[in-house]
């Protein structure tokens, strides 16, 4: 907070972009799309699940150009537990080659196949009639491939209306991804930068930002043109493409609007609010107030138990959840549509965070309100300032100091009520539940 | 629970306000609201009360004795009781059930095929088959129809779950967030019934408006940024949660508005005190409840656990009945008990199961009452052992679809959804599991 300089902005995004709780965070965000999840309706069993994670986890870290990363989870063949990108192929309600043609429209176009004509839709699912799956000996292993059986030529035609004749022996996928990645894609680049920037911004600039079709339009063409050349321009670098929009002018806005049109919204004229995400909210009351949640899953996993240490953002699992995630709006991971999170507030949300059990307790447990009320010996406004530092990160202003001291002072409640209300209160305020 | 202002009920415009629509919801707008229908159907029951036997309870040792089958398919369990109902007889350990016989029907040919818990979860709180998309569960269903979006402004929300929620699938399914159950976490049959976020353990009335007063000192954000429609939602929410904590709910939730006598008429167990719980809800308009009562899945030493339940579920369910009935609450609310799947009928008594039984999709019984579902009658039967559907099966689209139907909710009609999905509320012949048919027989 107070270091200064005129580059300081700029080597903190960096520095934040190397954490590892960047690439968890993504993970988190690439696990919702992929439907990484165990159990009903996905089914890709705890085994795989782990180790699709770990893949998705360890790409991110080591910035895995994304063109590279579409390509692995396109064509990989081989076991769901070592060659963990086949799990692409798994993780679908359906394994009749349409669902999948849907899931890689959906995925890595931001299209939705349902709303393509029927030849279209037709053309993109022959890429993916030849795969198959093969059970192993081993419990819930299976082998994803291509169909090993003889065959003849296939004619294909590309999403985009080009004619192909794929050469027996030649895997489909190949063809289509080698299609998908190539530089001049008009699906490829534009559904990633917009995806990212509504992650970033809360809005694609074509919204929803999984549904990009002709009569969808962008918001600002000028910009998404501008980043998807950016993007092909710098490897499909994802960290460059990151580090392009949060040191942007836009991104640094205020969340304060200076103008009430509606179109204001739409071109990002203000920084827009959202409340935090289900598990980054639960991270950041466990950081606050101490660790230990507890994660269930329907079905007796060999996952569950989850250390007190870890992140909840890192929970691999869909299926291994909590209360908390579930009525903060986790997606259930069975569409893989962007709209499946959602973070706007229910009179459910606000009865457990004014008024559970769950949070009063983890107000109440946290040993470090007692370490702060030592250190501070009964000063009552040293005290204050180390909770909202605490919690908000910041210094009180001089009126929310005065307010606060006033409610200690006016002794309804005694001083150590009235420190536990005062951390109530700012866990309850906007300022930390919402992206500002 | 209501993220909308209070007054008028969900319009389009409003809607759109509030931004509850994605965009692909408002393309394909008009299918949000509830077309005319040709013909409005009859309305004849008001709430549905929910009993999930969750793990899926044996069909043999409850509802559907096979006495006759022998040792080794009715285990000690060989001597049914007469209902008072002629004809009828049910397991000897439901003496009190046996008794209530008139105010409730039993199906005794459910099927649906599945030995999963999660399919046959899902298969029998939605009547469909698994497929790409998650449908909601009956509950989520019948709150979309009959919850906020159409008028109701009970104390409690319209979908209730006693105490914790039935897993296995998101209940709302595709409807979302806004659709799911409130679970009231806690237990009744605690000393302090503490419903999740309602009733808070040690803290007072007033303590609670000073310490609100102080949070609104505080958001200085909010403040800042007062006309921000996500704020402005907050605060409604906000608001809506305050009514709850500080209003009638706690009443409502409070099993100690209840007399001894009555407390103990159902049982003092959790399952008991939620039979009682349910009817307090139902009584102050909560159009769907459901008791999650676990346990069931017995897949070790079978007759042991059915003895230690079985009294506990025959008391609280059949105090249910009498006690709706006695209210006059019965006519206006439907009873449904059912698990996913039965058991097999066929005894394991080798170890490690030692007098177990598997899961057992084939055939299975349940039971529904009240809300224009007559009492007294059994639909279908399964074969001498059990194993099969003898006659007259009935797929759990043909029990949800008789609910509906019950509760004015056209199961042909379309399902108004955020996401603009043109789907029904139940599947067409040429997606469904299967269907026997709506149970006209006792309706």
């Amino acid at each position: 907070m107070a270091e200064r300089g005129p580059n300081k902005r700029a080597a903190l995004i960096d520095a934040l972009l190397a954490r590892d709780e960047f690439a968890a965070c993504w993970a988190l965000q690439w696990c919702d799309l992929l439907r990484v999840k165990a159990e009903f309706p996905i089914n890709l069993w705890p085994n795989a699940v782990q180790a699709y994670h770990r893949w998705l986890l360890e790409a991110l870290r080591s910035n895995l150009p994304y063109d590279q990363f579409a390509r692995a989870l396109l064509t990989s063949s081989g076991s769901n537990f070592r060659v963990p990108p086949v799990n692409f192929y798994r993780a679908l309600q359906g394994r009749e080659p349409a669902s999948i043609a849907a899931a890689v429209a959906l995925t890595f176009m931001g299209a939705r196949l349902d709303s393509w004509p029927a030849e279209r839709r037709a053309d993109m699912t022959t890429f993916f009639s030849r795969i198959t799956y093969k059970p192993t000996a081993e419990w819930k292993e299976e082998i994803v491939c291509l169909n090993p059986a003889p065959a003849d030529a296939l004619p294909a035609r590309l999403p985009d209306g080009t004619p192909v004749t794929i050469a027996p022996g030649t895997d489909p996928r190949r063809v289509f991804a080698d299609w998908l990645i190539a530089p001049e894609n008009p699906w490829f680049a534009r559904n990633l930068v917009n995806r990212v920037w509504s992650w970033l911004l809360g809005r694609g600039i074509i919204h929803e930002p999984d549904d990009i079709r002709p009569d969808n339009p962008p918001a600002n063409p000028e910009l998404l043109a501008y980043l998807e050349r950016e993007f092909v321009a710098g490897g499909y670098d994802l960290r460059r493409l990151f580090r392009l929009i949060l040191t942007s002018r836009t991104y640094q806005q205020s969340s304060i609007p200076r103008s009430d049109d509606a179109a204001a919204a739409a071109l990002t004229a203000f920084y827009p609010v959202r409340r935090l995400d289900a598990e980054v909210l639960v991270d950041a009351l466990c950081a606050i107030c101490g660790p230990g949640e507890a994660y269930s899953s329907a079905i007796p996993e060999p996952f569950t138990y989850i250390p007190d240490s870890q992140r909840s953002i890192l929970l691999a699992d869909g299926s291994i959840t909590s209360p908390f995630l579930e009525l903060f709006g986790r997606p259930a991971r069975d569409t893989g549509l962007e709209a499946e999170r959602n973070n706007r507030p229910t009179d459910g949300q606000l009865l457990h965070l004014l008024n559970s059990t769950h949070i009063q307790e983890k107000i109440n447990r946290g040993t470090w309100l007692r370490e702060l009320a030592q250190g501070t010996q009964g000063n009552a406004r040293r005290m204050i300032r180390g909770i909202y530092v605490r919690i908000l990160s910041r210094e009180p202003t001089q009126p929310e100091l005065t307010a606060a001291e006033k409610y200690v002072a006016a002794g309804k409640v005694n001083p150590k009520a009235a420190a536990l209300d005062l951390v109530w209160a700012l866990i309850n305020t906007k300022e930390f539940l919402y992206r500002h | 629970m209501s993220d909308l202002p209070s007054g008028d009920v969900l319009t389009r415009r409003g809607a759109l306000k509030l931004g509850l629509l994605g965009a692909a919801g408002l393309l394909l707008g008009p299918r949000w609201d509830t077309p005319a229908r040709a013909a409005e159907p009859t309305v004849r029951a008001r709430s549905v009360i929910q009993i999930w036997m969750w793990g899926g309870p044996s069909h043999l040792d409850t509802f559907d004795p096979k006495p006759e089958a022998g040792y080794d398919y009715c285990g000690p369990f060989s001597k049914p009781i007469a209902t008072n109902v002629p004809g009828i007889r049910i397991c000897e350990l439901l003496p009190l059930l046996a008794q209530q016989a008139d105010k409730y029907s039993i199906i005794r040919s459910m099927l649906h095929g599945s030995n999963g818990h999660e399919t046959a979860s899902y298969m029998t709180q939605t009547g469909r088959k698994p497929g790409r998309l998650v449908y909601p569960s009956a509950g989520a269903v019948v709150s979309v129809f009959k919850g906020y979006d159409h008028g109701y402004r009970g104390i409690a929300p319209p979908y209730v779950v006693l105490t914790t929620p039935q897993g296995r699938f998101d209940e709302a399914g595709f409807l979302g967030q806004r659709y799911r159950p409130f679970a009231t976490g806690g237990d009744p049959n605690q000393p302090r019934f503490v419903v999740e976020g309602i009733v808070a353990e040690g803290i007072l009335d007033e303590h609670q408006g000073a310490r609100r007063e102080l949070l609104h000192t505080l958001d200085t954000l909010g403040r800042a940024v007062p006309a921000d429609p996500l704020f402005q939602q907050h605060d409604r929410c906000e608001q809506n949660a305050y009514d709850l904590m500080l209003g009638q709910a706690k009443k409502l939730f409070d099993p100690a508005e209840e007399t001894a006598e009555m407390r103990d008429r159902y049982g003092r167990s959790t399952f008991g005190q939620s039979c009682l719980m349910a009817r307090r809800l139902v009584e102050s308009g909560v159009p769907y409840v459901t008791i999650n009562y676990r346990g069931w899945d017995t897949h070790k030493q079978n007759f042991e656990v059915m003895r230690r339940q079985l009294p506990d579920l025959d008391r609280g369910m059949a105090t249910l009945f009498s006690d709706l009935s006695e209210r006059g609450l019965l006519d206006s609310t439907i009873v449904w008990w059912s698990g996913e799947f039965g058991r097999t009928p066929k005894i394991q008594w080798e170890a490690p199961w030692n007098g177990g039984r598997n899961h057992y999709g084939k055939c299975f019984s349940a039971v529904v009452g009240g809300g224009g579902f007559k009492g007294g009658a059994v639909v279908g039967s399964s074969d001498a052992r059990g194993e099969e559907v003898a006659d007259r099966p009935v797929y759990p689209q043909d029990l949800i679809g008789s609910v509906y139907e019950l509760l004015g909710i056209d199961p042909e009609g379309p399902l108004p959804n955020p996401l603009g999905l043109d789907v029904r509320v139940l599947p067409a012949a040429d997606e469904s599991l299967g269907s026997g048919g709506r149970l006209k027989e006792i309706m």
